[in-house]
This record gives C-alpha cells, sequence and structure tokens, in this order.
C-alpha cells in the first residue's frame, strides 16, 4: 500500500515535470515553428528588404512589410498618447483621493469591462468613434477624414487597455504601506506633494509594468482594430489617414493566403515579427523592473 | 505655498475629469451595446441555424456560433486546467518555490501572457498543417488552450503561493505524500482562486475571435465533431457586421449583445461561487 502510494506520487511529479518543462518552451517552440514556415520567403528575399519595403503586391511576389509596420506604430502611439496620461491620473485619483465606496463601486465595473471582447469594442468603434472622428475631431483640426483612420483606431485600442492599466496601478498604488503616507505628511507635506513624491516614487516600477502590459496589449490587438482603423497599405502621414496594422493584416487575409505562392509564408513571417517585438519589449522591461525593484528596497 | 496649493486643486480637477471620462467612455459602450442589440434580439436568433441566404437578411439564428463559441472554449478550457494544475502544482508542491524552474516557468508565462491572440491563432495553423488537420472543431480549442494557458496559470499560481507553508507541514507530518498534500490540502485551500482564474480564462477564450479565425473556421451548422469546422460568437458578429445589409448588421448588434451577456454572466458567477467556497478556507 505504502509503496503504492510513493509510487504515484513519484510518477506524478515525473509528469508534472514534464509538463512544466513544456509549457514553459512554449514560447521558443512557437518562435521555432513560425520560423519553419516563414523560410520559404525569408530564403528568397533579403530580411531588410521585407522589413523596409514600401510596396506590397501579393501577386506579384512583393511583400513590404513597411507600411503595415508603421500603421502598427502610429495606432500603438496614438493610443498609448490618450491612455496613459488618462489611467494615470484616474488611477490616482481612485488610489489616493476617492472614498472607498467610490473604489468599491468603480473596480468590479472595471473588471468587467476588461473581460468584454475585443469585437464588442470594435462594433462600438464603428457605431462610435468612426463618426465621431468623421464629424468633430477630424474638422475641429482642419482635417477630412473618412473616419476609418489611425486616430479612430487608436482611440478604441485606448478604452480596451484603460481596464487593465488601471487595474494594475491602482493595486501597485495601494501596495505602498500607510507608514510612508503618513511620515511625508507628518513633515508637512500636502497631500498632492506626498502623492508626486513619495508614494509615485515608490509605486514606479508597478506603473511602468502597469503601462507595459497595456502596451503590449494595444500592439498585437486584432479584431477591434481591423474593423475601424480603414485598412490601406499605405504608410500614414497624418492620424486622420487610414493605417493597416500588422494584425490587421495577417486575420484579414486568411482566406486567401493559400491559393497566392509565399502569401502563407508572408504571413507567418509578420506575425514572427510580431511574437518577436512582443517578446524582445516583455523581456526588456521585466528586467528594467527587476533592477529598479532591487534599487528600492 | 500657494503655488503648491494651485497645484493640487489643478490635478485633483484634471484626476476628476479623467476618471469621470473613463467611467462615462466604458458606460457608454455598455448602454449602446444593449440600446443597439435589444430590439434586434428575438427568440429565433438563440434558437435556430442560420437558413439560406440568411446573410442576405432572410431567417434564420446563429445558435450555431452560440453553440460553437461553447464547445470551443469549454473544451479550451478543460484542456488548460488539467495543463495548469500540472504546471502550478509541481511549481509550488514540487519544486522549491524559489528554484530556478520556478522561476523560469513564472517568467515564461510572464512573457507569454503578452503574446497577442493573432500570433496564437497562427502558431495553431503552423500546428495544424503539421498534424494534417484541416480547419476544425479541434484546431480552435488548441490555438484557445494555447490562449489562455499563461493566464489561467499566473492567476491560479497567484492563489497557490498564498497558502500558508503550516499547512503543507501538517499535511506532511501526517504521512501524506506531496501528490496527497497538493490534491487534497493545496487544491482545496485555494479553490475560491482557481474557480475565478478558471471562469476569467473560459470568458476570454470565449471573447476572442483573432486565434479561431484560422484555427476554426466556419460553418453555418452546430458543429458535432471534433475534426469539423466549428462557427464561433465573436467571428459571427464580425461577419455580419461586415455585410452590407442593414437586417443583417442588426444582427450583428444582437449577437454582440448575446455575448456580452455571456460574459457578464460568467462574471457574476464567479463573484457567487467566490463567496460561497471561501468557507473552506483555513484562515
Amino acid at each position: 500500500m505504502r509503496s503504492v502510494r510513493l509510487f504515484a506520487d513519484r510518477l506524478a511529479g515525473r509528469l508534472m515535470l514534464v509538463l512544466t518543462v513544456g509549457s514553459g518552451l512554449i514560447v521558443f517552440v512557437m518562435a521555432a515553428g513560425l520560423y519553419h514556415r516563414s523560410r520559404p520567403i525569408l530564403e528568397t528575399r533579403p530580411l531588410a528588404e521585407l522589413l523596409f519595403s514600401q510596396s506590397w503586391h501579393p501577386l506579384r511576389g512583393e511583400f513590404g512589410f513597411f507600411p503595415f509596420i508603421m500603421g502598427t506604430l502610429w495606432v500603438t502611439g496614438v493610443a498609448v498618447g490618450i491612455a496613459v496620461p488618462l489611467c494615470l491620473l484616474t488611477a490616482v485619483y481612485l488610489s489616493e483621493y476617492a472614498h472607498r465606496h467610490v473604489r468599491a463601486w468603480t473596480s468590479p465595473l472595471i473588471d468587467v469591462l476588461a473581460g468584454i471582447p475585443s469585437v464588442v469594442y470594435g462594433m462600438w468603434g464603428v457605431l462610435f468613434i468612426v463618426p465621431l472622428v468623421k464629424n468633430h475631431v477630424a474638422p475641429f483640426f482642419g482635417a477630412s477624414s473618412t473616419g476609418y483612420s489611425v486616430m479612430t483606431g487608436g482611440i478604441v485600442l485606448a478604452v480596451m487597455v484603460f481596464p487593465i492599466i488601471i487595474h494594475v496601478s491602482v493595486e501597485v498604488l495601494r501596495s505602498v504601506p500607510d507608514p510612508v503616507r503618513e511620515a511625508s505628511l507628518s513633515l508637512g507635506a500636502t497631500k498632492w506633494q506626498t502623492v508626486k513624491h513619495v508614494v509615485l516614487r515608490r509605486a514606479m516600477p508597478g506603473i511602468i509594468a502597469a503601462v507595459v502590459l497595456g502596451l503590449s496589449r494595444a500592439f498585437g490587438e486584432t479584431m477591434a482594430v481591423l474593423m475601424v482603423a480603414g485598412n490601406v497599405a499605405r504608410v500614414p502621414s497624418s492620424v486622420f489617414d487610414p493605417g493597416y496594422p500588422l494584425p490587421a493584416l495577417i486575420a484579414n487575409n486568411y482566406g486567401e493566403m493559400l491559393s497566392i505562392p509565399l502569401y502563407d509564408s508572408a504571413l507567418l513571417l509578420a506575425s514572427l515579427v510580431l511574437l518577436l517585438v512582443v517578446l524582445v519589449f516583455n523581456v526588456i522591461s521585466r528586467i528594467i523592473l527587476m533592477k529598479v525593484e532591487r534599487s528600492i528596497q | 505655498m500657494r503655488a503648491t496649493r494651485i497645484e493640487e486643486a489643478v490635478f485633483r480637477v484634471l484626476m476628476t475629469i479623467s476618471t469621470l471620462a473613463i467611467l462615462s467612455a466604458l458606460i457608454v459602450i455598455l448602454c449602446s451595446v444593449l440600446l443597439k442589440g435589444l430590439p434586434a434580439l428575438n427568440l429565433s436568433m438563440i434558437t435556430q441555424t442560420p437558413k439560406g441566404g440568411y446573410y442576405l437578411g432572410r431567417e434564420g439564428g446563429i445558435l450555431n456560433a452560440i453553440l460553437g463559441s461553447l464547445y470551443l472554449a469549454g473544451g479550451a478550457t478543460v484542456l488548460a486546467i488539467v495543463l495548469s494544475l500540472c504546471v502550478v502544482l509541481y511549481v509550488n508542491v514540487y519544486a522549491h518555490n524559489r528554484s530556478r524552474l520556478a522561476a523560469f516557468t513564472r517568467f515564461s508565462f510572464d512573457v507569454l501572457w503578452g503574446v497577442p491572440s493573432i500570433v496564437y491563432g497562427a502558431f495553431g495553423f503552423t500546428i495544424m498543417v503539421f498534424l494534417g488537420l484541416r480547419t476544425s472543431l479541434l484546431g480552435g480549442i488548441i490555438a484557445v488552450a494555447l490562449l489562455i494557458l499563461p493566464m489561467m496559470c499566473r492567476a491560479m499560481d497567484e492563489v497557490i503561493r498564498m497558502v500558508p507553508s503550516e499547512l503543507y507541514d501538517a499535511s506532511y507530518s501526517l504521512g501524506a505524500t506531496r501528490l496527497e498534500t497538493a490534491l487534497t490540502v493545496v487544491v482545496r485551500q485555494a479553490l475560491p482562486g482557481i474557480l475565478t482564474a478558471v471562469l476569467i480564462s473560459f470568458g476570454r477564450g470565449i471573447g476572442d475571435a483573432a486565434s479561431v479565425i484560422f484555427t476554426a473556421g466556419f460553418t453555418d451548422s452546430i458543429p458535432y465533431s471534433l475534426l469539423r469546422p466549428a462557427a464561433t460568437l465573436p467571428l459571427a458578429i464580425f461577419f455580419q457586421l461586415g455585410t452590407p445589409i442593414p437586417e443583417v448588421q442588426e444582427r450583428a448588434y444582437a449577437s454582440a449583445l448575446i455575448l456580452t451577456v455571456i460574459i457578464l454572466m460568467i462574471c457574476a458567477v464567479s463573484r457567487i461561487l467566490t463567496r460561497r467556497y471561501t468557507k473552506h478556507i483555513v484562515k
């Protein structure tokens, strides 16, 4: 009896070890799998041409990702520019100033909104933000726009990353111990001075993490952006031009990719690029975070 | 002194404005889904599959997509639960909590958590090509399971880490093996957190479109086999919204309402379950 139990214990341990190591390696398997499938196109064309050429004509065999890379950067930039200041102000308000009833009431709302699917955000963008940009925002800046633009994509993305940035930042701000605040207040600092010089400073690594999480969600977000950003394969020259981000390119062409030579390879290369950018981003930010954390302790 | 007071006042106003702006944006989303969806919603939407000419505005419903989404997210969740329980219990019970393997696994899942869902879709597609599968329910389940694995693992890890070491000691001192301790003591203690992790991951799985677009495909019939394509709600919304016919677009609003209601129900259930199971916890 005893030996059976010990055997089960050891067997389960081995099995779980294998599964743990296996799932820890998923990242590498993904990168290797995508690289393997995108090799056909990498063998026929230099990587620099693929990344920096502006000509996207799959039928002629020209695959230049530059317009899509720029589209992604523009849309993500607009989203982060809108979301970060708003979210930080809101997070500071909710954690430092708001009454706890307000906090108790807003936090479930924000959690619910984090769970809303991106297609629903996209639909809301089509119904609400597209006319708003077309009729009000673009004329206000003296530009004309169809409404399906980098600006629209950026606004929708910003709303999508609100919950995640606010949730993480509020948690980080709440984790700053109260005695730290009390020490600052007892030295005669005002509430705002305490927040600015003491609380925000202590919470900085966590806030950077929150922004990075929001940024990486915005970077790879597909469906919502696909529905509102316009999808014209040209480098946008203003925020009211249509853009065509990389994820939208991949999702939009799944149907025809097997009928044109090298097309599937090009799209899987695009997803490999997306994967690598997000990975580099996450790894660097985690390392920065660890260093900042160590310097605070 | 006056300057600091003015600065504080300015920032308080800015903070209030931005909080109100964000909350109103979020409320506007829920209201517009509700207001647009309710008039278009009717019983045949949720009890029928699309009939001929559905996408031109004729009769039918989206039962195929509702069931497809439930099957797909359900299968993916089961797969992800098995995997993440193994990983999390190994890291916390078998391996030393601060070992290299634990740190590597956590880091790896943190990084995976940020990978966009379209990349999981593309990777799922390469797996399917490798296995010789066509677009199918099974392919979708694999892609979505991979997508929700990191968030489920990290969420479970957070709660299982909180299990006090005295509980382990008590269990070991009674002669239980590590496996018995893990399954009967640790899982029991962390059950509320595990349930929340599972439900949130299920919600994420049911709402994601980008990972299933390559892998699960789309069909007008109810899925009856793992190897056949399956329709999903997010894609149904996307396709219906993409048609130029107003009646079909109306149905997209109704479908979005259905999806949102499912997600809201999952949130509510997870809160209720968390409250109910908290009483089994040793504090």
